[in-house]
């Protein structure tokens, strides 16, 4: 994956090397997934019936229903999640690929954004994109979609660099099934909470302003920092 | 130079043998601080003002919520130190604190519900101090859920490191919540900048309990780190002599008779 050295180049040639490396891997990643875009579009799917789901237990009363959709909405986008970080490194430690990533001499943590902001783009982007429809059928008014957008966009981030280090840790373990959950659910309320609160003040009409930088901040702080973690425990997985 | 010392303490039988002599000097103190402070708290401190004779609970779940803290520091230090200088021992430290942490915590979240019900009206709110606190209780869970996942014990330690350093944020988010939002939880009274604003005659059973339930958590740990220790050396020669000197043989101890708390089996 490293491209070929000239001599002539210039000392940035290392930095050249990681920035192809992330793309080269962006692009592959975004090749298998629309290859195969039945497994991909499977968290949406989760997504969009899970958060149906609330209305059909409920007596559908729009008043309600406004109640509960901050609820619904964010539970249902972290249980989404959640299943989708399977497609992370699972396919990608099983058949080599990953430890060839690791031994290629390119940075790993680099790779690693590479690999989370792919699969944001993947999972968590179509979340956002299914959303304004979600919110209709929980009887949000129309003027509240902004915000719930920022807040699912922001928060979706979050839950991906948060997620890529539980599926890091869980990577070598056997029967990982709910050990994943367990491990990233604590570290995820943090934007349950926020999110949640961004949606139920904008449903409301007062401004959501605060809610929503604090998703932010956490976004901008996972996507930094989680990324030194993933790579240690992909790292750990691998041995 | 100055690391000689943390060195020294990364070798296991090093280890083993200064801390079966420690335990005794936490485990006594422990003892009659607890009970001092308890005596001092229960007895001698005057009724609260405002909450009457039902303050006292604080006597156990202060000390008890600053330990919750203070473990899973101690947990995700010794896992930095086992990560970065690939210590055993610190491993060893920090598989022994989840158990004896979790259980802190379970303690300062049920006095808290018992202390909440006649003060606040309710056993639980969700505001941020309690739903931090339960965080870190589900922190201390994912952690022994991810160590006894694998199977071989280096991976385990490694792995469940990473998971320790990340989930420390929540640490300075419990201290803090407190102060950065509009919390039913009182704000802190002692761990501040400034003079503690509780009388004095309340403060110092509670300092006194306080520093009895870290000799508690540190005897406790020291002795869980020992037996932790015996499980993943098994296979090595230094065993048989450290057992024969826990049992008061020749080649050490001199004589003195060993406390059953104190054995590692």
């Amino acid at each position: 994956m490293t491209t070929a050295r000239n001599p002539a180049l210039p000392a940035s040639a290392a930095t050249r090397s990681l920035s192809a490396a992330a793309w080269a891997l962006v692009q592959r990643d975004l090749r298998i997934a629309l290859r195969r875009s039945g497994d991909t579009l499977q968290p949406v799917g989760f997504f969009v019936v899970v958060t149906t789901l609330f209305p059909l237990g409920l007596d559908p009363q729009v008043s309600l229903l406004r109640d509960i959709a901050p609820a619904a909405l964010w539970v249902g986008a972290l249980l989404a999640s959640l299943l989708a970080l399977d497609l992370l490194f699972r396919e990608d430690a099983q058949d080599g690929t990953l430890e060839q990533l690791a031994l290629c001499g390119v940075p790993f943590t680099g790779l690693m954004i590479a690999k989370t902001a792919v699969h944001w783009m993947l999972t968590g982007l179509p979340l956002v994109l299914v959303a304004p429809l979600l919110a209709g059928t929980l009887g949000a008014p129309a003027g509240a979609l902004p915000a719930i957008l920022l807040a699912l966009l922001l928060g979706t981030v979050s839950l991906s660099f948060i997620g890529a280090i539980g599926a890091g840790l869980t990577m070598g373990v056997k029967r990982s099934g709910s050990l994943l959950a367990l491990v990233v659910l604590p570290l995820a309320v943090p934007v349950l909470i926020f999110g949640a609160r961004a949606t139920e003040q904008a449903i409301a009409g007062e401004s959501s302003s605060a809610a929503l930088y604090l998703l932010g901040a956490m976004a901008v702080l996972t996507a930094t920092l989680s990324p030194w973690a993933v790579g240690a425990a992909v790292r750990i997985g691998l041995e | 130079m100055a690391w000689v010392w943390l060195h020294r303490f990364g070798s296991p039988p090093y280890f083993y043998r200064v801390a079966r002599r420690l335990v005794p000097w936490f485990a006594w103190p422990a003892l009659l601080l607890c009970l001092g402070g308890l005596i001092g708290g229960l007895v001698f401190a005057p009724p609260d003002f405002r909450q009457g004779e039902g303050f006292r609970i604080i006597y156990v779940h202060a000390p008890a919520a600053w330990l919750s803290l203070m473990t899973y520091v101690v947990m995700a230090l010794s896992a930095a130190v086992g990560l970065i200088w690939r210590m055993n021992v610190a491993h060893a430290v920090a598989a022994s604190c989840p158990k004896i942490g979790a259980s802190f915590t379970a303690v300062a979240l049920a006095t808290g519900m018992l202390w909440g019900r006649p003060m606040w009206g309710t056993f639980w709110v969700w505001d941020p101090r309690l739903t931090s606190e339960l965080l870190l209780l589900f922190l201390y869970l994912s952690y022994i859920a991810l160590r006894s996942a694998f199977d071989d014990v280096a991976r385990a330690d490694r792995a469940s490191a990473v998971l320790a350093i990340v989930g420390v944020i929540d640490v300075p988010i419990i201290h803090y919540s407190v102060i950065w939002w509009n919390s039913l939880h009182q704000a802190p009274s002692v761990l501040r900048f400034g003079a503690p604003t509780i009388a004095p005659s309340m403060l110092y059973p509670l300092l006194m309990m306080l520093v009895g339930f870290t000799c508690f958590f540190a005897a406790v740990m020291l002795t869980r780190a020992r037996a932790e220790l015996l499980r993943r050396e098994r296979t090595a020669q230094w065993i048989v002599e450290a057992l024969d000197a826990d049992q008061g043989g020749p080649s050490r101890g001199g004589g003195r008779t060993e406390q059953s708390a104190a054995s590692a089996w």
